[in-house]
């Protein structure tokens, strides 16, 4: 079946409204129906999902700092402007650089984590290992103080304790 | 290599074998690396992205993958080159037409490809046919680690692999499976699997990946969280649950439509053969809607033994087997030879193989002639 506004491609979205008894249908492609406010986006753009999110700003995160000069990465010379029109950043330093201003983005990438956990290169110092530890626990206890699972929180609590 | 020497011939991933293989195509699993001390390629310099594939190139290529691996310079190869092996799905549509110095280190046999400098420094890859992730993620797990061996990852103990995008960040894996639903397309319950696919935060695409709309039934499900999530509960989510459902999905529609509407069903299947048998010009859009249908009556046939007058004629149909070795052998029409054909009529894959550029016209004519010649065989 074709669409019934574009008439060219394939329709999959097949509306039907009963509107005063009265029983209408509407059959569009998906490009069709998005233009139309129909039916859903399958993923979000990355670049849409990159300007929404840095254009507004920590909503509700924080409240806005006053304007102070923008960060420079000293490894590449990225500033959050050139994040912002490039999509991508210019250096791993840049997480470091900017981690306050791309926080929000991680997490609404993320679906609200902050902290990685699966595989480690073998190569990677003790330390950093520990620190590794460290950080996931923390997710973890967050994690449990959110679920209200306080006999869980206190064990991530002493474990983290004894990190220190 | 010449790429006319694996442009005749259909690769390991889409053989149409391995479990569950009515319904997925094939597994793919991609990591995301980055080099330590280098900066990301948005910022680098053409000497600093040349140096990078220099030292990944050798690294690559001196790696034990127990097949034979070779290196395209993608570059510097012809424009016709590039949209083959994004055909192929060996190298990504950014790969194939971005800037600057970059290349692809490849299996002979497909399973296998780094890709050099695309978005991130390293962007390795491992494609399985049928619903082969688990295998996916050791093989690729176990080449990673070789490759760590000789250079320094950029690794953050707290965001995990550094990515240049921080979509990618954590593990830098994307896990994705090529899936075939024609009866849920046929039966309109498409847009249930969209919507649930969408509430489960993963992305459909088309057949090759970002920004391409799905075509002939096909759709590419991948997850999009990579922070904070194990590699291996990805794949098992995939593995145990959203596969297994949308398989069931699949086969209850296939089903539905035997029992309800199987006239339907014969009717799609009638006049693709009709159309495949008869024209003189076809696109590929309408070739791998059409080839989308002659598969789903195929697999039906095998894995839920239906039959209806247009599966029986379908079944009954001598076809060109069409090895490279066999040319002109002909035996019954098969899943291999839908997906041969898929394949090799795919735009770049007709030119190359015929040996100049072509313009579409002709193609079309090409393509609806080795078809024909094909289903006649």
């Amino acid at each position: 079946m074709q669409c019934e506004v574009c008439q060219s491609k394939e329709a999959t979205i097949h509306l039907t409204e009963i509107a005063d008894g009265v029983r209408t249908e509407m059959h569009l492609c998906e490009q069709c129906a998005q233009e139309q406010g129909v039916g859903t986006k399958s993923y979000i753009p990355l670049n849409e999902l990159l300007s929404n999110l840095l254009s507004a700003g920590p909503k509700g995160e924080e409240p806005a700092e006053p304007a102070e000069s923008e960060p420079v990465c000293p490894n590449c010379g990225y500033t959050l402007d050139k994040f912002r029109d490039k999509a991508v950043l210019g250096c791993p330093n840049d997480y470091e650089v900017f981690e306050k201003q791309l926080l929000p983005l991680i997490k609404k990438a993320h679906d609200g984590a902050t902290c990685h956990c699966g595989k480690v290169p073998a190569k990677i110092p003790t330390d950093s290992k520990k620190q590794l530890e460290i950080a996931q626990l923390r997710q973890q206890l967050d994690e449990a103080v959110r679920k209200e699972d306080y006999e869980l929180a206190a064990k991530l609590r002493d474990k983290l304790a004894e990190f220190k | 290599m010449k790429l006319t020497e694996i442009s005749g011939n259909i690769n390991e991933w889409f053989s149409g074998e391995g479990p569950l293989s009515d319904v997925v195509i094939s597994s793919r699993v991609r990591l995301a690396r980055n080099l330590a001390g280098h900066r990301f390629l948005a910022a680098c310099p053409a000497t600093e992205k040349a140096e990078i594939l220099r030292k990944l190139k050798d690294v690559l290529m001196a790696l034990d993958l127990g097949d034979e691996v070779f290196y395209i310079g993608v570059d510097k190869v012809p424009a016709l080159e590039k949209r083959f092996l994004v055909e192929r799905h060996l190298i990504s549509q950014n790969h194939a037409f971005g800037k600057g110095p970059r290349g692809a280190v490849i299996a002979r046999r497909e399973f296998f490809t780094a890709m050099i400098n695309e978005e991130d420094h390293l962007r390795l890859q491992v494609l399985k046919a049928g619903c082969q992730l688990s295998a996916c993620i050791e093989q690729i797990n176990r080449i990673d680690d070789l490759i760590e061996q000789k250079v320094e990852y950029a690794f953050s103990p707290k965001y995990g692999y550094l990515t240049a995008c921080p979509t990618n960040l954590g593990t830098g894996i994307r896990v994705s499976v090529m899936l075939h639903l024609p009866a849920l397309k046929m039966t309109g319950q498409i847009e249930k699997f969209l919507n649930a696919a969408k509430a489960l935060g993963l992305a459909v695409r088309g057949l090759f990946g970002e920004g391409t709309e799905a075509a002939g039934d096909f759709y590419q499900l991948s997850n999009q969280i990579t922070l904070g999530v194990r590699e291996n509960d990805i794949v098992n989510q995939f593995e145990k649950t959203i596969i297994p459902e949308i398989v069931e999905y699949e086969h209850a529609a296939r089903s539905q439509l035997l029992s309800h509407d199987a006239s339907l069903l014969d009717d799609k299947i009638s006049r693709a053969l009709a159309l495949l048998k008869n024209a003189n010009l076809i696109s590929s859009q309408e070739a791998l809607f059409l080839l989308s249908h002659i598969r789903l009556g195929l697999n039906m046939r095998k894995h839920q033994g239906a039959s209806t007058p247009a599966i029986d004629r379908l079944c009954s149909l001598g076809a060109d087997v069409g090895d490279a070795g066999n040319a002109g052998t002909t035996d019954k029409i098969s899943i291999v030879t839908v997906n041969r054909l898929f394949l090799l009529t795919l735009p770049a894959h007709l030119q190359l193989n015929y040996g100049k550029e072509l313009d579409s016209t002709h193609r079309d004519a090409l393509r609806a002639q080795i078809i024909r010649s094909a289903l006649n065989g």
